[in-house]
């Protein structure tokens, strides 16, 4: 059971790196996605072996995927409006809430 | 042993393709190794007998969210272009926090003893996840199900919202120096 | 027991009307404000002669001698349960004494204001402030215990600060006013230190109990010495220092003369009859620790007076403004007056000096006085203060004239006006108890007579000027008030002190020693006519004698250089050693450290500002490291 979580572990700490690494909001977008999926392989490698009588971590599971969708939604109307807003979609770009 | 073997491929898979798609340098090459990493991990959940799981997986992130990127990627860049990727400094940085995250937290893993549960399991077929969802009873979960049908309902209506184009239809954009 | 009560109103009308005239003063005519605050003096006086008749003759308090008795008093601060300061009313024969010369002298001068201010700018404001300081000196003599007496010392500095600078555009006069509270305050120093060291030794402010023979200061065990003198006498000398600030004993004289720059009817009421002689007044209130416990504060007194009487007469001789040859004049009979009280003794015929003192205090208000408003009717007549642009003025002024004539006579002490009896008593002290101080005296008596009428002379007869406009005898607002002083001087001298005013409250027998009352008279005879030699009628014996002592009638003509030195001091030691570090201090440690933190939060402002750079993988970057700092530091380091 222990190498699910290394995997997740590895996939969790890769998407981070992604986030703070890229330039581009979309590729952004896209490590936050990785790092949502180690999150679910987490909850059901938990929920297969130590809980097996019940069902929480596949639901738990269930509910990220439709909220990450939800979320991947809102988040690329937002990059539209950016795009649209600063002709580009830099991250560096957009600082306007800078002191 | 089958299952081992299995199981070392799609982990295999997995890092490769997650490692390409936060280093590569063309848009739309990251987002097709997205693609793979999401259809590993639906493998993962078929090798762990949530079958369910595994096909919501398919359908909502490598057949929705994907699909996303994609248009999103086409609508704001040329698709081949090349993107600028971090100076060194960051990218060391990064790299250093990620790895004592990561170090951290394996070495945790390594040294707790999971114990294995020896209770019966709970099936996971299409009849139980329909059941589950609707019953409101201890192992009910029609609660999360209906907050999560707002939740959807309200990030809908505000992407609708957030992108819209303005009333005559002509964007003005506010160019930042 | 007779019920004194009512003698709380006697300052109290004062403050009442310095009130009224000073927030709708100038609402009302001059004249108005004139005439309150002459009523308000008016019923003052005529209370205070109530009292003083009362207390002196219809109460038969003289068969166990006046004591002192307290007609009024309420608690003002509790401090401690043992220590209060209170406020109330003290009756005793110098007390009650006081308030007959200050009331009357006050109620003189407002009538003659009336007259003199006549026209002034500030009419009112004048009328307000002499309200104002009758009070403060009423509420001072009447004082009970000594932390009382400070607060209206304060108070009558305040009075003649505002009154001193009433013509307040007047360069000279905004310097004067500011030296003469400046150098009495400096002086109230010391009379604070006194006050705390007599009151902490001696467990009490109240004069009835510091006084008493019996009491705790008096009783008290010589014990706690200091460089070679008790306690209590270093305290007394340092309540004497404050003493001598006011009354304007050498070497803390100097803003006596500059006084004078004030109106003359202030120079008339606070700087000849009253305030100056506060100082003598503080010395004779406490008298009694004085004489009994520390004869050698006494010593000091005497001397201090003995010096500056003779330093101001020497000065008095060669000046030319006269209300400045007034100033000193004054100056030099304080002097008489602390003298007479530093050679006296304790109870009975020994207390010769006491009583001798606050006889001359009393005939010195009133012809001191009439001096000064004298004065003010022959400037009002020729508006200049010099004596070289008067002379022959006894055609025009017939009535100052004569009031004047008398009032040199009485200073002089020719009998049988009363200078004659006051200093005659003060001259018999002193040759009882020290020979050079009595020769000191003897002189400044030849002294005072030639000055004074060097001064006469040089008014009224002398030279024949011609002025501008034919000056006009003053109106009789101005003239009537001089005449009553007159006759108080005269007829002053009749009053039998030595049966009312004592040190220790018991009547004693004097009579006039012939065999020092001659030869003193006579000094002054000398003094006259060396005067009439010379100033009589226009001739160069002055000049001649002047070149003959040119280096000292420089010195004298000059003060002394006194005020000079004062200068020196100041400015390049005190100013320069200490004022200036103090004040670099102020504004490179002190400023320097406040606008030191602004700046410091400023610049740390500046350096952490980049933590708001808006850019999101630096905040992504933050949070992730700081997250596994907060798991490494509670799951591992912290001891789970």
């Amino acid at each position: 059971m222990q190498y699910f979580l290394v995997i997740s572990t590895l996939m969790f700490f890769i998407g981070i790196y992604g986030f703070l690494t890229r330039k581009n909001l979309i590729t952004m977008l896209m490590s936050i996605e990785l790092i949502l999926n180690a999150v679910n392989i987490n909850f059901v490698a938990f929920n297969k072996y130590l809980f097996p009588q019940n069902l929480q971590g596949h639901f738990f599971t269930l509910i990220i995927i439709a909220i990450a969708a939800a979320e991947a939604a809102v988040a690329i109307a937002i990059i539209i409006n950016i795009y649209r807003n600063f002709r580009s979609i830099d991250v560096d770009r957009v600082d306007e809430m800078k002191f | 042993m089958n299952s081992e073997v299995m199981f070392y491929l799609l982990a295999g898979m997995i890092l490769v393709f997650s490692v390409l798609t936060v280093t590569s340098r063309l848009i739309l090459r990251a987002a097709v190794y997205l693609l793979f990493v999401l259809i590993s991990t639906a493998a993962i959940y078929f090798m762990l007998e949530y079958t369910f799981l595994a096909a919501v997986q398919l359908t909502v992130y490598a057949g929705g969210i994907v699909v996303l990127i994609i248009f999103s990627v086409l609508l704001t860049s040329h698709i081949s272009e090349k993107a600028v990727m971090a100076e060194a400094k960051q990218s060391i940085l990064s790299a250093l926090a990620v790895g004592a995250g990561a170090l951290l937290t394996l070495m945790t893993i390594m040294n707790y003893t999971f114990v294995a549960s020896t209770e019966p399991a709970q099936t996971s077929t299409v009849t139980d996840v329909g059941n589950a969802l609707i019953s409101y009873e201890r192992n009910g979960f029609a609660l999360p199900f209906e907050v999560i049908s707002i939740l959807l309902l309200a990030a809908l209506i505000g992407a609708i919202i957030v992108a819209r184009k303005e009333k005559d239809g002509i964007v003005t954009p506010k160019v930042k120096k | 027991m007779v019920d004194y009560t009512y003698t709380m109103l006697i300052p109290l009308i004062p403050l009442v009307f310095f009130v009224l005239i000073g927030i709708s003063g100038h609402k009302m005519k001059p004249i108005i404000s004139g005439l309150i605050g002459t009523a308000g003096l008016g019923i003052a006086a005529f209370l205070s002669y109530m009292t003083a008749i009362r207390y002196f003759f219809t109460d038969h308090l003289a068969e166990s001698g006046y004591k002192s008795l307290k007609a009024f008093e309420i608690t003002w601060l509790h401090l401690t349960d043992k220590l209060t300061i209170n406020l109330g009313i003290l009756l005793d024969p110098i007390s009650v004494m006081m308030l007959v010369v200050i009331t009357t002298v006050s109620l003189m001068v407002h009538i003659y204001s009336l007259g003199y201010m006549k026209g002034e700018r500030g009419f009112h404001r004048f009328f307000a402030f002499l309200s104002l300081f009758s009070f403060s000196m009423l509420g001072l003599v009447l004082a009970t215990n000594i932390f009382q007496m400070y607060i209206f010392w304060e108070l009558v500095g305040v009075s003649s600060f505002l009154l001193i600078g009433f013509y307040y555009e007047k360069p000279s006069a905004v310097a004067a006013s500011k030296k003469a509270f400046i150098v009495t305050r400096f002086a109230d120093l010391g009379f604070l230190i006194g006050i705390l060291i007599l009151s902490f030794n001696t467990g009490t402010f109240d004069f009835q109990l510091l006084t008493s023979p019996t009491g705790p200061a008096i009783t008290m065990p010589g014990g706690a010495a200091f460089m070679g003198m008790s306690v209590l006498t270093w305290s007394l000398i340092f309540i004497f220092m404050g003493g001598a600030g006011k009354s304007a004993m050498f070497p803390l004289h100097i803003w006596l003369p500059d006084a004078m720059e004030g109106p003359t009817p202030v120079s008339a009421l606070i700087h000849a009859a009253t305030m100056v002689v506060a100082g003598v007044y503080l010395v004779a209130r406490l008298f009694p620790v004085y004489a009994l416990a520390a004869p050698d504060a006494l010593t000091v007194v005497a001397w201090v007076g003995g010096i500056s009487s003779l330093f101001a007469a020497i000065i008095a001789c060669t000046q030319t403004d006269i209300k400045r040859v007034l100033a000193y004049s004054t100056m030099s009979q304080i002097g008489y007056m602390m003298l007479a009280l530093g050679v006296s003794g304790y109870g009975g015929h020994d207390g010769l000096g006491f009583m001798a003192s606050n006889f001359h205090l009393f005939t010195h208000a009133m012809f001191k006085a009439l001096l000064f408003l004298g004065a003010g009717a022959v400037i009002h007549a020729v508006h200049s203060n010099d004596m070289k642009d008067m002379g022959g003025l006894r055609k025009y002024l017939p009535i100052t004239h004569i009031t004047f004539l008398i009032a040199c006579i009485t200073i002089a002490g020719i009998p049988p006006f009363s200078g004659f009896f006051s200093k005659d008593e003060i001259m018999v002290a002193a040759w009882h108890h020290n020979k050079i101080l009595f020769s000191i005296e003897f002189l400044v008596a030849g002294l005072t007579a030639f000055y004074m009428f060097r001064l006469y002379y040089s008014i009224f007869w002398g030279k024949q000027t011609h002025y501008h406009h034919t000056p006009h005898e003053a109106p009789y607002l101005m003239t009537i008030p001089l005449m009553i002083l007159a006759l108080g001087s005269i007829f002053a001298g009749f009053l039998p002190f030595h049966a009312l005013v004592t040190s220790d409250g018991m009547p004693f027998e004097a009579h006039i020693d012939w065999s020092i009352a001659i030869p003193s008279v006579l000094v002054g005879v000398v003094g006259i006519t060396i005067a009439t030699l010379m100033y009589f009628k226009v001739n160069t014996i002055p000049d001649k004698v002047a070149n003959g002592f040119s280096y000292f009638y420089k010195w004298a003509y000059h003060k002394f250089y006194m005020d000079e030195v004062y200068m020196f001091v100041t400015k390049k030691i005190i100013f320069r050693y200490i004022s200036e570090p103090v004040a670099w201090f102020d504004r490179h440690v002190v400023d320097a450290t406040m606008v030191g933190l602004a700046t410091t939060t400023e610049k740390t402002s500046h350096l952490i500002k980049g933590m708001q750079s808006g850019r999101i993988q630096q905040y992504g970057y933050v949070f992730v490291t700081g997250a596994i700092a907060l798991v490494l530091i509670f799951v591992y380091l912290w001891g789970f």
